[in-house]
């Protein structure tokens, strides 16, 4: 494999908390801390976490739209920071679509006005051939010409989404962030935008980061998937190897969470319990992050952070933060919750 | 015509029945049915799964049997039988007096359904102050003992709590909590979980279901969610386009679904289980619009065993070749028949 | 909430400045000269330009400004051409009485702007609903000088159960002062009355449809408890910024209805300065109620924060 399409390197991404009159800085939001990963041309990596894990912010950063507080990011071989100055040079590689489409399409433009405005701003085709390209767009994301003319209220969920598509691939990124794009549909209708997105991606060798909550879909979109909590990454791996034998607690007890549509399975199932809320990120604990929800904490786990390690035998991809992940019993443990019971 | 019920036999005598149920917006003129014809029934401790995308009429059915229905829509037929009262006639005082001690709601978004201007502790006991005239001392520890049951931690010191100070998980859970307060005998709950993250969801799931089985409730739990559904039911209603299509305990539901639409749903449902398949298998097209019906079976113009007939007759709800207790309305049994299309040729 | 104030406070030392330009401009721009108001047209040219120079209309504008504000700071509005007096002492004594009559307004229109809506939305689209409608269309499309008058006629000159115009009686009492008031004060608070009642009606609606109101309802909450103690606090905030642009236009409408009912506040005696062209007299009592208003909303603004306590104080 060559070098990657999307490179992180230690990213973090803080927000000052100010009070007071003269707005003074009294402390920080670590919502991404120091987080490391890449994404292969081509491929997609599923970025999975829950409310306040950061990932979101980690996708807005890698479009530019949230300042990095330290680490690089690499898009196609160059410095994030520099395609930044260059105005418009990163709208042209990466694209946003994100969960709420009728929110980002103006309610007084049609369709067809919203897919020429951005062909016409990004000077991407001659004024006349525009109409013949929001054609193309509308087919290449399994909408009828006809829906051009209309406004984004008479279109359903889908459709909305499919027209949030059209408009990222008009510029013909090579990157697109989905932030958990199909959250927001009914399950027929999932699939339908999900197949669209894998359609595109074979077709145009376009390279994704899905965001999602949901571990089911991203099982089904991903290459290789990132899990999150409290900014940090806890485990990350190929698909089939984190699936087939998640290493943290965390991806544990999110897998035991997921609920599954066969009451066999359902009520034969041990679940691993998640102890408390989510971490506090204006006061981070020393430590591991998921020490207080974690059913195996021990004392070490207050002290020292984990980094991030293969163990054993296993593919040295799949990588997990987490002091005790080696020991046996604990393995067991984590292997019955998450999918002892499924397979 | 003989009408079927759609509720299996219960052992039990039901404690909430709906029949021939049908939920109408607009005048006569423009009319929008988003209910038509439903009957299910909830014995006292069973809990009864309503399954449907947005849009089926699983929550206004619901509204509908809770006389709160928004402004605009109506009954515009069938009965409902709550412990042996007709719930429509109720004068508005006994709708009153049924609402939370008889049937208890529990709503989807925790933020948006607790008052943000009121304490939980003042709202929570304010029908037990004002309907059963407990004094406020007294409502005040019942209030602590309820946020106790339902898990929240420091209970009396949340009581002053706004909803906002509170986290998504302990708000749900405050909801609960307010629904449970005058001991209902149904409680219904309209996706409970779908705002919440998925660590989450599995507690309040779990909560729920103790609290039925702890409390001697019957549950109605409405969702999108077949998965959510599996773990805590023991019958299962599938709704389409404002009628339900199929009906069966949970265990035969998701053994041998026969309509076709509960079929299609789940397989197109995405899984953390079994096989990874490389494409998922969507329903083709979009639901029907309630204000452009479609003629014959709703599900036809998307399904996949669809025969002429689907066009324009509408199949009644009736027992299934397999016998009863599993009803179903569709004129073919996935079982037995084989598609007559394959899945995605339909206009999308 | 202290910062939020002092910000607030700092925003509106500028918009003070812009009023004293404004005022200033304006006299600048009424026509006519009034040279001619004072000595009538027969006077000669040298005697009119006698008393330009010695009311300094004879200096370049700018000056002139310069002139005025440094008055201004020292509490000097100028000489009233009309009532023969300082500008200041006409409106310090007037203000007063506007503010009387004003306050006795918004009260009105508050208590039954806010009672009168609620009631409405208690039972929406309801024949009581219907005639609020009514009523708001009423008041709100009569002119005020219009129902003063009409007013007048009914009760004052029909009816003979209130006094037509003054403050008080020769006795001076509470009792005729209570009596002089009803009509101005009715007349003052109808427009404001009827765009309350509309707002509070419309903002209990909104959340009527919250998710909240159906909880509430689903316990078997009354359905009067559900509007005073749900809709009504959470309806609040758009109710008082309503209640507060009412308070700045009280004090524009407050010209009419004093010469209406010839009540000796600021607004009559803007009347009588506009009609004479008594510049010194329209400037000052433009300041006046434009300082007032700036006051009011400043205070409007508080208190919607102070009702808000999840609103960003920023």
């Amino acid at each position: 494999m060559s070098t990657p399409a999307i490179r992180l390197k230690d990213v973090s991404i803080r927000f000052p908390i100010r009070k007071g009159v003269l707005r003074r800085v009294v402390g920080e939001v670590r919502a991404v801390d120091s987080i490391s990963f890449d994404i292969n041309e081509g491929e997609t990596v599923g970025l999975v976490g829950e409310s306040g894990s950061g990932k979101s912010t980690t996708g807005r950063g890698l479009l530019g739209l949230s300042h990095l507080s330290g680490g690089t990011v690499e898009c196609f071989g160059q410095d994030l920071a520099a395609l930044k100055r260059d105005r418009g040079a990163l709208p042209r590689i990466s694209q946003l679509v994100f969960q709420d489409p009728y929110a980002s399409l103006n309610p007084r433009m049609t369709i067809g006005e919203t897919l020429g405005e951005v062909l016409h701003v990004h000077r991407l085709v001659p004024p006349a051939e525009i109409g013949a390209r929001v054609a193309k767009l509308l087919d290449d994301v399994g909408l009828r010409r006809e829906t051009a003319e209309r406004h984004p209220h008479a279109l359903s969920g889908g459709q909305r989404q499919r027209v949030a598509i059209a408009r990222a691939l008009a510029i013909e990124p090579k990157f697109i962030v989905l932030d958990e794009v199909v959250s927001a549909l009914d399950v027929s209708i999932q699939g339908q935008i999900v197949n669209l997105l894998q359609d595109l991606q074979r077709q145009r060798n376009l390279t994704y980061l899905f965001i999602t909550h949901d571990l089911s879909i991203v099982r089904h979109v991903s290459h290789s998937i990132v899990v999150l909590y409290g900014g940090q990454i806890m485990e990350m791996g190929p698909r089939d190897s984190l699936f087939a034998q998640p290493l943290h607690p965390y991806t544990s007890a999110l897998l035991s969470a997921v609920p599954v549509p066969d009451p066999r399975i359902e009520r034969a199932r041990a679940r691993l319990e998640v102890r408390s809320e989510p971490p506090d990120p204006s006061a981070p604990l020393p430590g591991c992050r998921f020490q207080r929800s974690c059913a195996f904490a021990i004392s070490r786990c207050q002290i020292e952070r984990p980094v991030l390690r293969p163990i054993g035998s296993h593919d040295s991809r799949h990588v997990a933060a987490c002091h005790r992940m080696d020991e046996p019993l604990v393995r067991e443990a984590l292997s019955r919750a998450s999918h002892g019971a499924l397979s | 015509m003989t009408m079927h019920s759609n509720a299996a036999p219960s052992p039990a005598a039901p404690i909430l029945e709906v029949s021939h149920l049908g939920v109408a917006y607009g005048n006569d003129a423009r009319k929008v049915q988003v209910v038509h014809d439903v009957s299910l029934a909830v014995s006292p401790g069973e809990a009864l799964g309503i399954v449907g995308e947005s849009g089926c009429g699983k929550s206004q059915t619901m509204l509908a049997v809770l006389r709160l229905l928004p402004r605009g829509g109506r009954v515009s037929g069938g009965a409902v039988r709550f412990d042996g009262r007709d719930v429509l006639a109720l004068s508005a005082r006994d709708v009153r007096g049924i609402r939370g001690h008889g049937l208890a709601l529990i709503s989807q978004d925790a933020l948006t359904a607790l008052n943000p201007a009121m304490t939980i502790g003042t709202q929570m006991a304010e029908p037990l102050i004002h309907y059963d005239g407990v004094s406020g001392a007294q409502a005040r520890k019942r209030c602590a003992e309820l946020l106790d049951l339902v898990g929240i931690p420091g209970a009396t010191s949340r009581l002053g709590s706004y909803p906002h100070e509170l986290s998504g998980g302990m708000r749900q859970r405050a909801l609960i909590a307010m629904a449970i307060s005058a001991n209902p005998k149904v409680l219904i709950a309209d996706e409970p979980t779908t705002a919440l993250d998925v660590t989450t969801q599995a507690q309040i799931l779990q909560l729920i279901d103790r609290l039925r089985r702890d409390l001697g409730m019957a549950l109605i739990l409405i969702t999108h969610d077949l998965g959510v559904v599996a773990g805590v039911t023991d019958r299962v209603a599938v709704m389409y386009a404002g009628r339900v299509v199929e009906t069966a305990t949970t265990e035969d539901l998701f053994a041998s679904p026969r309509h076709p639409y509960t079929k299609a749903l789940l397989d197109s449902t995405a899984r953390i289980e079994g096989q990874v398949s490389d494409r998922l298998s969507p329903i083709p097209g979009l639901p029907p619009d309630p204000r452009s019906p479609v003629s014959g079976c709703a599900f036809h113009p998307r399904c996949s065993y669809v025969r002429d007939v689907c066009h324009q007759d509408l199949p009644q709800l009736v027992d299934g070749i397999a016998g009863g207790e599993h009803p179903v309305r569709c004129f073919v049994d996935p079982f037995v028949t084989a598609p007559a299309r394959r899945a995605g040729e339909a206009a999308r | 909430m202290l910062s939020f104030i002092l910000n607030r406070a700092l925003q509106i030392i500028p918009v003070i400045i812009g009023v004293t330009i404004a005022t200033f401009l304006l006299a600048q721009i009424i026509p006519g000269d009034p040279a001619d108001v004072l000595l009538g047209s027969t006077a000669s040219e040298e005697t009119r330009q006698e008393l330009r120079t010695a009311l300094g209309l004879s200096e370049p504008v700018y000056i002139q400004y310069g002139i005025y504000l440094k008055n201004l700071l020292q509490g000097d509005l100028g000489q009233s051409f009309t009532f023969a007096e300082p500008v200041t002492q006409v409106l310090v004594s007037r203000l007063f009485n506007t503010s009387l009559l004003a306050i006795a307004a918004i009260i009105l229109a508050s208590i039954v702007g806010v009672a009168a809506g609620t009631w409405a939305a208690l039972k929406p689209g309801s024949i009581r609903d219907q005639g609020l409608s009514v009523v708001v269309l009423f008041f709100n499309s009569m002119p005020s000088f219009w129902l003063g008058l009409v007013l007048i006629l009914i009760f004052g000159l029909h009816l003979r159960l209130l006094p037509v115009g003054g403050m008080d009686d020769a006795t001076g009492s509470l009792a005729g002062l209570a009596a002089h008031m009803v009509l101005p004060t009715f007349t003052l608070a109808a427009w404001s009355l009827a765009v309350i009642a509309r707002m509070t009606r419309s903002a209990i609606l909104d959340v009527i449809n919250s998710d909240y109101i159906r909880t509430a309802r689903s316990r078997g909450v009354s359905e009067a408890r559900i509007v005073l103690r749900h809709a009504l606090p959470n309806a609040m905030p758009t109710v008082i910024t309503v209640i507060g642009m009412q308070m700045g236009f009280l004090l524009s409408g407050a010209v009419l209805t004093e010469t209406v009912f010839s009540w000796p506040g600021i607004g009559l005696a803007m009347y009588q300065a506009i009609s004479t062209r008594d510049i010194p007299l329209i400037q000052g009592g433009i300041l006046v109620l434009a300082i007032a208003f700036v006051l009011i909303n400043f205070v409007v603004d508080i208190l919607y924060a102070y009702f808000n306590p999840k609103i960003k104080l920023a």
